[in-house]
């Protein structure tokens, strides 16, 4: 709402020069309360052992250090970590663009017997919890031997529902005149698909993109499941079994765990500050009607 | 499988289009005459979502019905059947009631929270503010999109009685702060706390949403007719909204009810089981203790409910677009 209406109400609200700063100080408080512990998080990352046990406690570190951070790569393999999420999410990735956007297609511009029920199957997959599902996935994923593999942290993610109606809900969009006239000079399918559709709904893809994989960069009680090896931990597994690690010396170990939770937040919220456009667009297309 | 507590979950919304998209029919000669190319663009996803998500529903189903354990992992044919023993079993199991209690307390204290403090965070940066708007924005977003271990951890500290930041402001104006974490009272309000920072940020873009539909001349009409800012929030922004809230406290609930990264990174349960979650017994009883039958019998109690739920928002938002 502008200050400014084009028709002056006969009882004006106090706009402008009392409730606009009062306005703006509530949502700066509430900027600061939602990002304190993000700060809190970044300056104890850089705290000593002394500013870290001091009480009461200090906020912004007496002396900075790289002291946690060493010790955190010293005791973890932060590298090895970071390259399974990495790796995982990268796969993940690609498939769900693949798979999601080649369903997408279909469900919006080809006509098949069956579409509407395997659109209504993807509605339904939308609505389950997937998470409760797990006791068989470990059986099944155990009996392929795919536990402690990348494809067994993989798979079960490879085409999320939310993809599909994603890609399906663009893909409308694109006008049939366009695809009818691919068709009459002989195109086939797949060329329409990969050559005409699919550069069409780059923002489309875009917001997949970001989707999947924050998806699974996040992603924790999966992996927590299927990982028994060290050496297969994604970084949200090595960091949560590191902080519930009874043995872990407490006042060292906070540092360190600060430093752990910044190294792996920080990339995410670098890609959400860079791309924030394409995620309120995604909620905004799948979500409301 | 798609966890339903992320950003995947909004796309749930009811879908308008009466039939999927269908390109205008051109006669008879056009029906499914993509019958091949269409099934053939399906396969991966269907293959995918057969292995993954239909089968382990069904698995888990009759899993609950065995006496699943440790050895049959290797051998789930081995399993013998029990009948409806495992779920006697879990409503006379303290401990399952007690989670019960637990996450009815999460989603009950919870969702009402993250709804209201959402919707205000989507007035106050939709209407109330004009600069700096995608800033703010960004700001109460933020925790949504962030891994929730990490975050989980921050708030570990955050609330430590000793050196934490709460602490630390308590004791700036003089106060001291309880053993949050700690203590059995304080500590399911505390991880509660976190869930509502971290997820305020869904509904407060669901409302943004919803609230740019609004055309702004039924505001004016509001204004010029005299009507206050709770007037105007009563009698326009929450009926107006109703759809988009339903949907968002229907989200929410269905995040909670699955709730375990925060108990199981913040309190593991404790202390004394007052954070023990449905999700986080389900995890131990399978995982910890290869109980697995039983812990699908849980699994599927808490899939009747959130499936229930689902039902009756489809049937309520159906009712509330006519």
């Amino acid at each position: 709402m502008t200050a400014e209406t084009a028709v002056k109400a006969p009882r004006p609200r106090r706009t402008g020069r009392v409730r606009k700063p009062l306005l703006y100080t509530v949502a700066s408080v509430g900027l600061l309360v939602m990002a304190a512990p993000f700060l809190w998080m970044a300056l104890s990352a850089f705290k000593t052992r002394q500013d870290l046990t001091a009480s009461p406690p200090v906020w912004i570190p007496t002396t900075w250090t790289l002291d946690n951070f060493s010790a955190l790569l010293d005791q973890l393999d932060m590298p090895r970590y970071f390259l399974n999420s990495l790796i995982v999410a990268v796969l993940v990735t690609v498939s769900n663009l693949l798979f999601c956007s080649m369903l997408g297609y279909a469900l919006a511009k080809l006509d098949f017997s069956g579409r509407s029920k395997v659109f209504g199957l993807v509605l339904a997959a939308l609505m389950v919890p997937g998470n409760l599902m797990i006791l068989p996935l470990y059986v099944l994923m155990n009996g392929m031997g795919l536990i402690d593999t990348y494809a067994g942290l993989v798979l079960p993610f490879a085409a999320g529902a939310f993809g599909v109606f994603l890609m399906r809900q663009f893909m409308l969009q694109v006008p049939d005149e366009l695809l009818e006239a691919a068709r009459i000079d002989g195109a086939g399918e797949w060329y329409i698909f990969w050559r005409i559709v699919l550069p069409l709904v780059k923002p489309a893809l875009a917001t997949l993109t970001i989707f999947a994989f924050l998806g699974s960069w996040n992603n924790f009680i999966w992996p927590l499941i299927a990982t028994n090896d060290p050496d297969k931990y994604t970084l949200p597994v090595a960091l949560a079994t590191f902080a519930n690690d009874p043995n872990r010396t407490v006042a060292g170990g906070n540092g360190m765990l600060m430093a752990g939770s910044l190294l792996v937040v920080l990339p995410v919220l670098l890609v959400f500050a860079v791309l924030q456009r394409h995620f309120t667009q995604g909620i905004a297309t799948a979500g409301i009607k | 499988m798609s966890l339903t507590t992320g950003p995947a979950a909004h796309a749930a919304a009811v879908d308008k289009s009466p039939e999927p998209g269908a390109p205008p029919r051109r006669g008879r000669r056009s029906l499914n005459r993509h019958n091949l190319t269409g099934w053939l663009f399906s396969t991966p996803f269907l293959v995918l979502f057969g292995l993954f998500m239909l089968f382990p529903i069904v698995a888990t189903l009759l899993m609950s019905f065995t006496d699943f354990g440790a050895r049959h992992v290797t051998r789930p044919l081995e399993a013998e059947f029990v009948g409806l023993d495992n779920y006697t079993k879990l409503f006379q199991d303290d401990t399952f009631l007690k989670a019960l209690f637990n996450t009815a307390y999460f989603v009950v204290v919870g969702v009402p929270a993250t709804i209201v403090l959402g919707l205000l965070a989507a007035i106050l940066l939709n209407n109330g503010i004009d600069r700096a708007r995608t800033f703010f924005r960004i700001g109460f977003y933020a925790p949504v999109v962030t891994t929730i271990v990490a975050v989980a951890i921050v708030w570990r500290f955050v609330l430590d009685p000793s050196d934490g930041l709460i602490t630390s402001l308590a004791s700036e104006v003089g106060l001291s702060a309880p053993d949050f974490l700690g203590s059995e009272t304080w500590a399911m309000p505390s991880l509660i706390a976190m869930a509502v920072w971290r997820n305020l940020g869904t509904v407060m873009v669901l409302c943004i949403a919803g609230l740019q539909a609004i055309p702004t001349e039924v505001r004016e009409a509001a204004r010029l007719d005299g009507a206050g800012a709770w007037q105007e929030l009563r009698r326009i922004t929450v009926p107006l909204l109703r759809p988009t809230l339903l949907y968002a406290t229907v989200i929410t609930s269905i995040g909670y009810l699955n709730v375990f990264e925060e108990p199981f990174v913040m309190t593991q349960g404790g202390p004394s089981d007052s954070t023990l979650t449905v999700s986080l017994d389900m995890y131990r009883e399978g995982f910890n203790f290869f109980h697995m039958g039983y812990a699908s019998a849980m699994a599927y109690v808490l899939f009747v409910v959130i499936m229930g739920i689902t039902v009756l928002q489809l049937r309520l938002l159906k009712d509330n677009t006519r």
